[in-house]
């Protein structure tokens, strides 16, 4: 079979198990979000945790939760490793330093999973499981539970109470994520990721010369990395280990995985507001936008000739695995990117300038198609209102969605959250830039290096975490710069999203008149894809053609 | 004080999650995982003479030892060649070169690594594939393509006065097709290849 019948069956199969999944997976997701029902096992952990699960929260309550959840999540996950030498398990690694402490920390509970350490030489087995892999959980299910709310704001009147966060989370975790981590962790290792709790063992080679062979329980979180779109790695070199991504079935398994739950959602959304179409036109922006960014680095790096090194070289196969391949990587790094996952198969430093460049782009997007857990189809909606609103100015009427109206309120907090990224990532690179020590961190020079900065700050603030990997972020300055990009990133976006979902709920509906946008039909996919492009276009262009653009156009 | 036990419940929540997810689920993993799949789950190692001489998914150098004031180690020609490697290599420190695509020292070493593995193995320059001259994204990548296993063929076999057909075959059994047929890309385990060699003495 030659290569390019077999890359596009690889991406024809993917499609197909993710349209297959769809619909019992987002209908799933409606039910464990809506049932009144809790299990036994349930009602026993809301005592053990001392909460209360049969409260509606409004929304200033569910916020509370959120934010309360995910600070004592810093401090635990901070203290962990800082005490790491003083616990079991810890394979001899020394307490991590106050600012990768910080960093990490923040990073794990915010979903992005930017690892500013190699992981194999900082972290020991306890603080992998213990720390990083449980927010590796419970971090994509607050996204979750946060458009769970919102979907909430859609479809309840004249209330702000959004749901209950604690029971949310929980049945997130115990009805969706645990199980599919594990039957997907079993099936890794039946592949040959490991699973074990050996330390580092010295062995002599066929020639004779040493080598350490690591261990871990990889295969455990390298599931639940892709699956909640974390991407935080075992190891350095990430799903480019041949521990963590074997052979290339584990690795269109891995993208299924960070795919999947976000690419279901939309299905949940349109259960839940009682009309599937409207999940349907959502998911079909979300194809739109993944399938050109998959065409475009694609085509990009099987075109080795756009490139010095590739030219060279006879092929763009630096930085990438023998195994998977030219087809295999632009995959990965296309949907990793688009969702806020930020694992890598293949490194995205040495991708030709336009392929490199898209992975960008495809952050900058708000990691909207289909996104992170959650967070992606919130983004998503958000877009949604705005494309409806700039279509009834068009018009001249008060926009609606879903029978909703987008006042002045609504329209505030959606304008809000739609400049807080890009306000974080274009201020952050702009002062790492004026900085001349923390220019220097940078491996390549020119546009380049600049990318480097600019991928850096672009996936901290967007909860991706993956990276231009040349850059050397590992001083106090970027641990707590990116640190705080992460958290504004997260958070202040959560806060307007739950606020939103208030003022949403407390609306009695209006009914759908001759006059009102249908949200269902292709004209509005055209409409709402356009805005996407436009909105991200316009704030970033001039980063944009300062660095990649400047580099590919050479 | 709401706002104390708002927190304390949020601490509360954290430690059963952290049980549940942080403990017993990579437990109960390891536990199957170590009782259905025991080779794969320790690191699919490798033996040669009863001793473990590496894992089939982990790269290795094959290199001559270092001579007197030798600082950077030459090929062995008695063993086929991994793909170079940004941390030799070495499991404690997997990852890759992070060079841009345009980088003028990426694209010098590339041209100087050609150059010395055409002539190495006795090929014409033009001939040398991308996987031979560019290094992996793990830096441990123990697999190299079909096209560059067929160039070090006689080289190795010459070295070890062996039939280039008896080479060729164990090649052709250390070769991998595409997984399902049509996933990722065919290629030639290094590892496991070189050891079929040094089983045969």
């Amino acid at each position: 079979m030659n290569d390019t019948l077999a890359g596009w069956l690889q991406i024809l199969a993917l499609l197909a198990v993710l349209a297959l999944s769809y619909r019992p997976l987002g209908d799933y997701m409606a039910h464990i979000l809506t049932s009144p029902r809790h299990w036994k096992v349930e009602k026993f952990l809301y005592r053990a945790g001392g909460v209360d699960g049969d409260a509606d929260q409004r929304w200033p309550v569910y916020l509370r939760s959120v934010l309360a959840f995910s600070a004592m999540s810093v401090l635990f996950l901070y203290g962990l490793q800082r005490l790491q030498n003083h616990l079991p398990l810890a394979e001899g690694m020394a307490a991590v330093n106050p600012a990768t402490s910080f960093n990490t920390a923040v990073s794990f509970v915010t979903n992005t999973n930017w690892q500013s350490y190699s992981g194999e030489s900082t972290m020991g087995h306890l603080v992998q499981m213990a720390g990083l892999a449980v927010q590796n959980f419970v971090s994509a299910a607050v996204g979750i539970a946060v458009v769970a709310a919102l979907i909430r704001g859609f479809t309840r009147r004249r209330t702000d109470r959004v749901g209950n966060f604690w029971v949310d989370l929980t049945r997130i975790v115990l009805r969706l994520l645990l199980p599919m981590a594990f039957v997907f962790a079993i099936i890794l290792v039946a592949c040959g990721a490991i699973q074990n709790f050996h330390g580092v063992h010295s062995i002599s080679t066929i020639v004779g010369d040493h080598q350490s062979i690591t261990g871990g329980p990889v295969a455990s979180q390298e599931t639940i990395k892709e699956l909640g779109t974390n991407g935080g790695g075992f190891y350095n070199a990430n799903s480019a280990h041949p521990f963590e991504n074997p052979n290339a079935f584990t690795n269109i398994v891995e993208i299924y995985l960070l795919l999947v739950i976000s690419a279901c959602l939309p299905r949940t959304f349109g259960t839940m507001v009682g009309d599937k179409r409207q999940g349907y036109a959502i998911l079909a922006v979300m194809a739109l936008i993944w399938a050109a960014s998959v065409a475009i680095i694609t085509v990009n790096e099987l075109h080795s000739y756009h490139s010095a090194a590739g030219h060279a070289a006879g092929g763009m196969l630096e930085g990438k695995e023998q195994r998977i391949g030219v087809w295999g990587s632009a995959l990965f790094a296309a949907s990793t990117t688009l969702t806020s996952t930020g694992a890598v198969n293949s490194f995205h430093d040495s991708f030709t300038p336009l392929g490199g460049g898209t992975t960008i782009f495809n952050m900058m997007l708000g990691e909207i198609a289909p996104g992170g857990t959650g967070s992606g189809l919130y983004g998503m909606l958000i877009l949604a209102i705005i494309t409806v609103f700039v279509a009834g100015l068009m018009v001249g009427r008060t926009p609606e969605y879903l029978g909703k109206k987008l006042g002045g309120r609504e329209m505030k907090f959606a304008s809000l959250y739609i400049l807080t990224t890009p306000a974080v990532v274009l201020v952050g690179a702009g002062i790492a830039m004026a900085l001349p020590g923390e220019r220097a961190n940078m491996l390549n020079t020119g546009a380049h290096g600049f990318s480097e900065v600019l991928y850096a700050f672009t996936s901290a603030a967007n909860n991706n975490g993956s990276a231009f990997a040349g850059i050397t972020v590992t001083s106090n300055w970027w641990n707590t710069a990116l640190g705080l990009a992460m958290l504004i990133g997260r958070f202040l976006p959560m806060v307007f999203i739950l606020a939103l979902a208030g003022s949403l709920g407390k609306q009695q509906p209006v009914p759908a008149t001759a006059g009102t946008l249908p949200t269902h039909r292709p004209q509005f996919v055209g409409l709402l894809t356009a805005v996407v492009i436009i909105v991200v276009g316009l704030t970033y262009f001039p980063a944009l053609a300062l660095g990649p653009l400047a580099e590919g156009l050479h | 004080m709401r706002i104390v036990r708002n927190h304390l419940a949020a601490l509360r929540m954290l430690l059963v999650f952290t049980v549940i997810c942080g403990l017993a689920y990579p437990l109960l993993v390891t536990g199957v995982a170590q009782a259905a799949f025991p080779g794969k789950a320790n690191g699919s190692q490798v033996k040669l003479d009863g001793k473990t001489v590496g894992s089939s998914l982990i790269g290795q150098n094959f290199n001559l030892p270092l001579k007197k004031g030798q600082t950077t180690p030459s090929p062995d020609p008695k063993w086929f060649q991994p793909r170079p490697s940004a941390g030799g290599y070495d499991p404690t420190a997997s990852g890759a070169s992070n060079l841009g695509p345009n980088d003028p020292g990426l694209v010098k070493t590339i041209k100087e690594r050609r150059a010395a593995v055409a002539a190495f193995d006795g090929v014409n320059p033009k001939d040398v594939p991308a996987d031979a001259i560019t290094a992996s994204g793990s830096g441990l990548d123990p697999d190299i393509s079909k096209a560059y296993a067929a160039e070090q063929v006689n080289r190795v076999a010459n070295a070890r006065d062996l039939s280039p057909a008896k080479v060729r075959s164990l090649v052709s059994s250390n070769t991998h097709t595409r997984a399902v047929g049509f996933l990722g890309e065919p290629y030639v385990n290094v590892v496991t290849l070189n050891l079929a060699l040094a089983k045969l003495g």
